[in-house]
């Protein structure tokens, strides 16, 4: 990377952390929770995405989501990496979100990529994505288990991450901002876990 | 001046180094206790009797020091897991055994000694001075009012003592970051009025490489300030300043102050 650039990334990291792949994840996240009312308003709910045009659906895929994902994530892990923790001697709230925020930034480069082949790229190859193949891959209790722990990560990384790009960007100065944004991101959570927990469990039960 | 023999002994565990990049060792020290003692004291007795617990001859320990009243950040180490000042650090407060390492997210020169030279460096690369030098008398520069001074008071309290590099989780070998302590430095420096009139030029700085922007927010900085200084606002703060300088830079047409 060329000299001085670095403030740059970072600040394109946080930014494309919230747009546009924190705001795919909730659209995401909200498509999902039509699978509480069962397998036929799931299926006519993500059918919609069908209708797209499939080249302006690709272009939409590679341009919102593949290639900021995949900044964040690249750029992410080496962040992860350079980060030395010390939560035995300091175990403030803040210094155990920094730490958990990467660990569960790392857990979600695995778990994304595992459920992008799962999902998208068996689709590439002439799967349907629809109740049936998630039915399907939650049969397998450890694969629920597995689902629900990339779901949690990915909404505590971006609820925790909300809070981040606040402060990085200047949004937040003072405690009292920055302690309210912890309340803020910390109800983001919650909302956020309860309708992906939801969703997925709908399709085992 | 020895005091009277209390007949307490304070037990005292220290992670030695000899050399540079040398393998390190714990050792085990008895300390006659004396009420009132330091750790600095603990240490002097040490030097004084170079003789482990256990009745072996060891070389005295290294470590630095110099104000003695927690104003020059010199003697700061490891105690107990946390970094502080060992002169401001009093015995009767510790638990024992009082475990002692050097801060080791710096160089460790030997001991309890490490160089701090990167937060120095951290310094002049942010120009955290006023500079008012020229080649004829400049005049007086603006008025800053008091309420702002007694403000930038709080800010200016910073010993470079290293703690906060110390605690920070993004400071080490591996990486390259400034620190929280010189960041702190550019925010007091900017407030100054005349400081001001080169504000850009630490904001600049700042945005190189190893920068601001390395910060991940632990926040272990302000918690660990023996000087109660707001690190994470001022890191906050820069934040803003610099968002606002990096428009400027791009969209702007005179990015100066």
């Amino acid at each position: 990377m060329s000299k001085d650039r670095e403030f740059l990334w970072r600040r394109l990291h946080s930014l494309l952390g919230v747009i546009p792949v924190g705001l795919f994840l909730v659209f995401h996240l909200s498509l999902n929770f039509t699978a509480i009312g069962g397998e036929e308003v799931y299926n006519d709910a993500t059918g919609l995405m069908e209708l797209v045009p499939h080249s302006l659906l690709l272009l939409m895929e590679w341009v919102i989501i593949y290639i900021p994902l995949l900044f964040h994530a690249l750029y992410g892990v080496y962040i992860a990496f350079t980060a030395t923790h010390n939560t035995k001697r300091f175990s403030t709230f803040r210094n155990w979100m920094f730490r958990i925020q990467r660990m569960t930034g790392i857990f979600l480069v695995i778990f994304i990529a595992w459920h992008i082949f799962q999902t998208r790229i068996q689709k590439a190859f002439g799967a349907t994505v629809d109740w049936n193949m998630m039915e399907e891959i939650v049969d397998n209790p450890w694969m629920l288990l597995f689902y629900i722990l990339g779901i949690l990560s990915a909404t505590f990384h971006l609820s925790n991450g909300i809070w981040s790009f606040l402060v990085s960007w200047g949004f937040t100065q003072s405690k009292s901002s920055q302690r309210v944004a912890t309340y803020v991101s910390m109800a983001i959570f919650v909302i956020l876990s309860v309708m992906g927990v939801v969703a997925i469990c709908s399709f085992a039960i | 001046m020895e005091t009277a023999n209390t007949g307490r002994m304070v037990d005292v565990e220290i992670l030695r180094q000899d050399t540079e990049n040398g393998a390190t060792r714990w050792e085990k020290f008895k300390v006659p206790y004396r009420p009132g003692m330091n750790v600095i004291s603990a240490l002097m007795h040490i030097q004084k009797y170079p003789e482990t617990a256990d009745g072996k001859k060891t070389t005295p320990v290294t470590w630095d020091m110099n104000c003695l009243e927690e104003v020059c950040g010199a003697c700061s180490m490891i105690i107990n897991g946390r970094p502080q000042q060992s002169c401001s650090a009093l015995v009767d407060k510790l638990t024992e055994p009082i475990r002692l390492e050097p801060m080791a997210t710096f160089p460790v020169v030997r001991d309890l000694q490490v160089d701090r030279s990167r937060m120095f460096n951290a310094l002049k690369r942010v120009k955290a001075w006023v500079p008012i030098d020229g080649t004829y008398e400049l005049g007086e520069g603006p008025r800053m009012p008091e309420r702002k001074r007694q403000w930038a008071y709080e800010l200016s309290k910073c010993m470079t003592c290293g703690v906060c590099m110390e605690a920070c989780p993004n400071v080490s070998e591996k990486a390259s970051f400034i620190g929280p302590a010189p960041l702190s430095q550019v925010r007091l420096f900017n407030t100054h009025p005349t400081g001001a009139m080169n504000k850009d030029e630490r904001l600049a700085a700042i945005m190189g490489d190893g920068g601001l922007a390395n910060c991940g927010n632990s926040q272990n900085c302000v918690a660990a300030c023996p000087k109660g200084i707001p690190l994470t606002t001022s890191i906050a703060s820069l934040n803003r300043a610099t968002t606002v300088q990096m428009f400027k830079n791009f969209f702007g047409s005179d990015h100066m102050v």
